[in-house]
């Protein structure tokens, strides 16, 4: 291990109202979960905070649940608990489909929807799902509660909306009507982080198609595609639809792909899509 | 802090952001479990926290607080899959296997391959193929 965890401190708070407390008062703190980035960071030698706030313990980030129509996902919940949940499985199987395929069982088994969404990486895979599900990210502070949606949340790369005081304690999610759909492209099944990832729905609304499609790794955020989504639904051709997600998208040259490779492949997934969601 | 280790309760003094392997390796003197990378993508260093696999490198020791650890010592050396592991060619190195059976543990019973390949695909072996780690689950989990 290159790094070290001299001089770094571990804040430990009891409850979630001790932590939001903590975050006020005694920040700037970083809210762990999983840990599943944290120790790769520190591994590598390239972790720079030093002081952070342990949230394993807290079970009131945990859960899934109706709440009215909405489905509410702790910020806590590892992805092996949405793979097992019927509610997930039932109402948002592209998220459990992206779970999945994240890492494999032992970081199923640590790492946390929460977590993926404040580590902000572009390649994140439960974003894209997030995105494309209208998601909204619910955040809580000392003095009360905010809710942003998802397709709002990102900033640039790495950055979000959330003040250094807020911590996200969760997820609602709108009923989703229409077909699900989700692909991850990578090296191999497990423990890969994605070359490309995708989720999308395919609803139609009195015989009128309105897709909703994102994309991770292809920017520095992970993208609703809104422009790509507008010539499905206005009735574009498939051509003209693979043509604007190639502008609608600013990949890059990375260790795990090239940008070249990524727009075309963006623009096969948007065909697979079509192919597949469309249909009743 | 308290916590199980093997069945014995064992009390850590360790900074509670000390990777849980290096509090069984160094403190627990419980060096069965390996490190391979320290970066969660090998799985070398898998133990069962309270009956789940988890990669050890990757979880602080401040989380495990009074849950029950088991490492490959706790299996006892006789356990059906480490015999098998030793009668079918599961072990070449050696590096990859108390991590491999571990994570094996805690397939549920009589895993079909399909799910013997699910749930050891974050542990990695450069010896075996697999084939030969695939085959002593299948027959430590059939007995």
């Amino acid at each position: 291990m290159q790094g070290t965890i001299a001089g770094r401190e571990l804040l430990q708070p009891r409850s979630l109202g001790d932590a939001v407390k903590m975050l006020r008062d005694e920040g700037p703190l970083v809210p762990l979960a999983g840990c599943t980035d944290l120790y790769v960071a520190l591994n590598f030698g390239t972790l720079r905070p030093t002081r952070f706030l342990n949230l394993w313990n807290l079970d009131a980030l945990r859960g899934i649940e109706t709440r009215g129509n909405a489905l509410r996902i702790g910020a806590l919940t590892t992805y092996t608990e949405i793979m097992k949940s019927a509610a997930i499985r039932r109402r948002l199987p592209m998220l459990a489909a992206a779970a999945r395929e994240i890492g494999g069982v032992q970081i199923q088994n640590r790492g946390t929807i929460g977590g993926n969404v404040a580590n902000a990486s572009p390649a994140g895979d439960t974003l894209p799902v997030l995105l494309a599900a209208d998601a909204v990210v619910v955040l809580r502070h000392a003095a009360g509660t905010r809710r942003v949606p998802m397709t709002s949340f990102y900033t640039g790369y790495r950055q979000s909306v959330a003040r250094l005081d807020e911590l996200i304690v969760g997820f609602e999610i709108p009923p989703v009507r229409g077909r699900q759909w989700f692909r991850k492209v990578g090296t191999r099944a497990a423990q890969a982080i994605a070359k490309i990832v995708v989720a999308g729905v395919w609803d139609t609304v009195r015989g009128e198609a309105r897709p909703r499609l994102a994309m991770g790794s292809v920017a520095p955020t992970p993208l609703r595609l809104s422009q790509t989504e507008r010539a499905l639904g206005s009735g574009a051709s498939l051509a003209d639809a693979q043509q604007i997600v190639q502008r609608e998208i600013a990949p890059i040259d990375d260790l795990r792909s090239t940008a070249e490779y990524r727009r075309q492949v963006a623009a096969n997934l948007v065909g697979q899509f079509y192919g597949e969601a469309r249909k009743r | 802090m308290k916590v199980t280790v093997n069945r014995k309760t064992v009390t850590v003094k360790a900074h509670p952001l000390t990777r849980l392997l290096d509090v069984l390796r160094e403190e627990c003197g419980l060096t069965g479990t390996k490190e391979g990378c320290g970066e969660g993508e090998c799985g070398a260093c898998t133990v069962l926290v309270d009956g789940e696999a988890v990669n050890s490198c990757l979880v602080p020791v401040a989380q495990v607080k009074g849950t029950r650890i088991t490492t490959i010592e706790g299996l006892g050396g006789s356990h059906p899959l480490q015999r098998a592991f030793v009668e079918h060619g599961g072990a070449q190195c050696g590096i990859c296997t108390p991590g491999m059976i571990m994570a094996a543990t805690a397939l549920g019973p009589r895993p079909s391959l399909d799910e013997i390949r699910t749930g050891l695909a974050g542990n990695l072996c450069r010896c075996t193929g697999y084939a030969a780690i695939y085959r002593s689950v299948q027959r430590a989990t059939k007995r």
